[in-house]
């Protein structure tokens, strides 16, 4: 009973043979694969002339109705301001202020139903009108149906006004499509009643209510009986009618356009004090009365009906196989949850449909690649699927700029959503590293907080510089403040550059205790100290001493504890031997400034101030 | 759902598989032709050809894409008893400018003897990870140490199936309580053939992988297999194309605390089947949140299966190729978006005239 009934949906493929062939297909975020292939005959290859097509199939088509947007929009803000005033909704105001969300709800189908109008009136395309009048007659219908439950579900008091609503109900959606019923039928008789009903603000009881009716009904009995309309046949039927009269009623059926219209003007005249528990058994009747036997019933038909008859859940699932979207039930149920209706109906799963159909719904928003912003505020409120639905279908956003990517991940990171913040950053991280934007790279590493990226991305930083003698995104590097922390080979990439910057601006003294205590420390790679010690040499000339005797030791001691690492593997080809001699220069070069440093160090060391 | 767009795929044979990358703004085609194509997707929503090569020796069985973390990386499998690994080379800003982009080969699987029939990377959890499956009943799993040097694979693990393998699929679940695992399908045709459906799963202490399940309840040839999402739940659902779909839950059993060595077991049901496909179904796959799961038969259908709110699983929409023209061009989809309904009776009863209004 409580299933997605009705036929599953058939979607013709153009190109596909399905009597002859099958079909291959994937799944993709928001769309999915389709092509024709053949599996039995994968032995022998089949030399087929055509090419086949690849088919792009998506689900929600009203995600990209551009019309639509504002509906999605506006029904947003309605929705989260619902679920956030939840904790203040209590008492009497409580039914008050829901019945207020209801008709915000529907003013904003209206409002989509009246731009819709407008287009088509611009437009003055007979395709694109007959396109239009059809997607303004199922949100018309939408309204009809969200009006209705509103009235029984929501705003209803046990009996009295029941009535009022519903002919209100009826005037505002069905007499405008038929204005001369409402003529004939609103002739006298609105006035009558409303002095009768002593509208608005009505403070006479029930049963005060029923006498006066009562009074009145059996007065228009009399007339009748005495034959005071007797000359005038229109008069008397209309008196008929007034008494309730059934047959006199369907004489006049053309004027009324459907049953749920016969059924409110029948009530009307004889069950004016109609209490909502009642209404059904005059529903149905009503219906199968004014169809009389003649013609099958019709979804809205069925969808009115289970409303009249106060079955929430049928009313839903109508609507959910009716509809091919899941905009109207998802924010109707949610709706009716807050009424509390849900529950009370049926404990079991009351909740569990809300949010079911909630899923929905925002899951269809996320193949829209802007709507999915709006998906993120329901899956929140969705306490059991919604966190995890969320992450599932946020990684899978294409981050086509780095704004949108920002985005997604701000996302992410206002919901403690850790690893998804990682995965983010890595895949951007990757892609910067693949085109060589290793600023970019680093900065998404850091970002990620993946230290084995930002090591492999601070190598290739220094790779570049071996290779070329200078940095690249100097600004990152010099900013990179306690992110430097991530990760040792990171932590050595500022320091070097930093030895750079003290370097230029001649703090020698500075920059040649940075530059030792980069290999002491045993952050810099042992691939890296060569380099180093290089970058020692220009200080080891310079006219002042800048190493102390000390430090000149520590620098003999890295030198010679690399140097003393260096085996010869086998024999060495010519380029080998060449590098090496580049090596042996160098080293040698080395020792030699490194003794003369020494040396003055000493004498400089020994000697008193000033001298 | 409708007919977004049509692309003529331009192969000069039968295609065996279509595949969307991670984010579905590029797909990847193989054919009988023995190439793979690649399809990138403008800001317009148009799709081009950006890459065409000749990738094996025989017909290309299956294309997948790794995970995006691991940069653009494909792999491949054939009849030629080799699977592939490709990974993108950035071009010159020449290619780019012609939207061509180029692929190189970073390595050649080649320790099957017989026909792959399956390939598939691991969930990123477990690093850049693939694994194969041949007609020699060998599920071989393989492992790139280094990320940033693809041509660098290790094969660290040969299963033993026992009969010639036509799927494989693994558990996506990155939850810790569930070890690494894979599940193989089986097309051989013998009626002696038990081990239709086994499932592998990876043990800590003697770091391989141990057969924790056969299906019993599946005796007829499997064509493919496919693990849903995981979110969050405890137990494992697992599809597979056979005669018919199947879909059946995994439930860890409670381990013995003195049992801790061997693999988990598991109490198994269907919980769905099907053989509205008629006959043959030949392949299975979930969509990214493990809620609707399609399947495409020797009806020529694709249909779709969804579970409601009560667990209840049903046919919620068919795919049928009704053999018309593809429209117009190309790119256009055949659909203008519009406030659908499912029932087109329901547009006319909403225009206010209800099955009473026929009269008039």
């Amino acid at each position: 009973m409580e299933e997605l009934d009705g036929e599953p949906t058939v979607t013709l493929i153009p190109g596909v043979n399905s009597q002859k062939k099958q079909m291959c297909f994937d799944w993709g975020p928001g769309e999915m694969l389709v092509c024709e292939t053949s599996f039995s005959k994968k032995e022998k290859s089949e030399m087929v002339p055509g090419c086949p097509y690849i088919h792009i199939i998506r689900k929600d088509i009203d995600v990209y109705c551009k019309i639509l947007r504002k509906l999605f929009n506006e029904s947003h803000g309605i929705f989260v301001g619902l679920q956030r005033i939840e904790e203040e909704l209590t008492g009497k105001s409580r039914k008050a202020q829901l019945v207020r969300v209801s008709k915000n709800y529907r003013s904003v189908i209206r409002a989509c139903m009246e731009e819709m109008h407008q287009l088509a009136i611009a437009a003055k395309d007979p395709a694109g009108d007959s396109q239009f009048s059809s997607q303004i007659s199922i949100l018309s219908a939408m309204e009809l149906i969200w009006n209705l439950c509103e009235i029984l579900f929501i705003e209803v008091a046990p009996a009295g006004p029941l009535l009022l609503h519903l002919l209100d109900w009826v005037r505002l959606h069905v007499c405008e499509v038929d204005s001369l019923s409402a003529d004939v039928l609103g002739s006298e008789n609105p006035s009558k009643h409303k002095d009768f009903w002593k509208l608005p603000g009505n403070t006479q009881t029930l049963t005060e209510l029923e006498l006066k009716w009562q009074h009145w009904h059996e007065e228009c009995e009399r007339h009748l009986q005495d034959g005071t309309f007797a000359s005038s046949p229109h008069l008397e039927a209309l008196c008929k009618i007034m008494l309730g009269d059934e047959a006199a009623l369907l004489e006049e059926k053309e004027l009324l356009s459907n049953w749920y219209h016969f059924l409110v003007t029948r009530l009307l005249y004889s069950h004016p004090t109609v209490k909502p528990m009642d209404l059904h058994r005059y529903a149905q009747s009503s219906l199968d009365v004014f169809l009389g036997g003649e013609s099958n019933t019709e979804p809205l038909d069925n969808i009115l009906l289970a409303a009249f008859e106060f079955d929430i859940h049928q009313v839903i699932k109508e609507c959910s196989t009716a509809l091919s979207n899941w905009w109207f039930v998802a924010h109707l149920t949610d709706l009716l949850d807050h009424c509390k209706l849900l529950q009370s109906h049926n404990l079991y799963f009351g909740s569990n449909m809300r949010e079911f159909l909630l899923l929905e719904y925002a899951s269809g928003l996320f193949a829209h690649h802007s709507l999915w912003q709006l998906g993120v505020d329901y899956f929140d409120y969705c306490p059991e699927l919604g966190r995890v639905s969320l992450e599932l279908h946020i990684e899978r956003i294409p981050l086509s700029t780095e704004q949108k990517a920002l985005k997604v991940l701000r996302v992410c990171e206002q919901r403690q959503m850790t690893e998804q913040v990682r995965s983010i950053c890595k895949i951007l991280a990757m892609k910067a590293v693949r085109n060589n934007r290793l600023g970019s790279a680093l900065s998404w590493s850091i970002r990620a907080k993946d230290a084995a990226f930002a090591t492999l991305v601070s190598d290739r930083f220094l790779r570049d510089y071996c290779e070329r003698g200078c940095f690249s995104d100097l600004d990152l590097i010099d900013n990179l403040g306690p992110a430097m922390m991530l990760s040792d080979r990171l932590t050595f990439l500022g320091k070097y550059r930093e030895f750079h910057r003290l370097y230029g601006e001649k703090r020698f003294v500075d920059a040649a205790a940075l530059l030792l205590s980069l290999m002491t420390s045993q952050i810099a790679p042992r691939s890296f100290w060569m380099t180093l010690l290089t970058d020692a040499l220009p200080l080891l000339e310079q006219k002042q001493v800048i190493f102390s005797a000390e430090q000149t030791y520590e620098l003999m001691r890295c030198l010679e504890d690399l140097t003393s690492g260096r085996l010869v593997h086998g024999e060495p080809d010519a380029q080998q031997l060449q590098d090496d001699d580049i090596e042996t220069t160098k080293v040698e070069m080395l020792r030699i400034g490194l003794a003369r440093n020494l040396a003055r160090s000493i004498i400089k060391e020994g000697s008193l101030e000033g001298s | 759902m409708f007919v977004a767009r049509s692309i003529a795929a331009d192969h000069k044979d039968l295609i065996h598989d279509v595949s969307f990358d991670f984010h579905g703004r590029r797909m990847a085609t193989c054919s009988s032709d023995q190439s793979v194509k690649v399809w990138d997707k403008s800001e317009s929503g148009d799709w081009h050809c950006t890459a065409s090569w000749k990738t094996h020796s025989g017909s290309v069985w299956r294309v997948t894409w790794a995970h995006p973390e691991f940069g653009q990386v494909l792999a491949s499998c054939s009849f030629d008893r080799t699977a592939a690994v490709w990974e993108e080379i950035v071009g010159e800003s020449n290619d780019k400018l012609r939207g061509q982009s180029h692929w190189v080969k970073r390595t050649t699987l080649v320790d099957s003897r017989t026909s792959v029939t399956d390939v598939k990377f691991a969930p990123k959890h477990m690093g850049l990870m693939l694994a194969t499956c041949s007609a020699d009943g060998i599920v071989r799993i393989y492992e790139a140490p280094d990320v940033m040097n693809l041509s660098q694979w290790s094969l660290q693990h040969e299963v033993s199936c026992k009969l010639s393998c036509s799927c494989i699929s693994w558990n996506p679940s990155s939850s810790r309580a569930h070890p690494p695992m894979i599940a193989v399908g089986s097309d051989d045709g013998s009626p002696n053939a038990m081990a239709k459906v086994q499932v592998f799963e990876y043990n800590e202490n003697t770091r391989k992988y141990a057969k924790a399940e056969t299906l019993m309840t599946v005796t007829d040839p499997v064509h493919d297999i496919a693990f849903a999402p995981n979110l969050g739940r405890s137990f494992h659902i697992l599809a597979i194309a056979t005669k018919d779909v199947r879909i059946f839950t995994l439930k860890p059993v409670r381990k013995e605390l003195t049992s801790s060595g061997g693999p988990t077991k598991f109490e198994i049901q269907v919980v769905a089947q099907f053989d509205n496909h008629n006959s043959q179904v030949w392949r299975v796959s979930w969509n990214i949140t493990g809620t609707v799961l399609a399947s495409s038969g020797d009806d020529g259908c694709v249909r779709l299966w969804k579970a409601n709110y009560m667990d209840n699983w049903k046919c919620t929409g068919i795919l049928k190729g009704n053999g018309s023209p593809v429209s117009g061009s190309s790119q256009q989809g055949n659909a203008n978006p519009s406030l659908g309904s499912n029932i087109p009776n329901l547009q006319h009863s909403l225009n206010g005239s209800s099955a009473g209004r026929k009269h008039s």
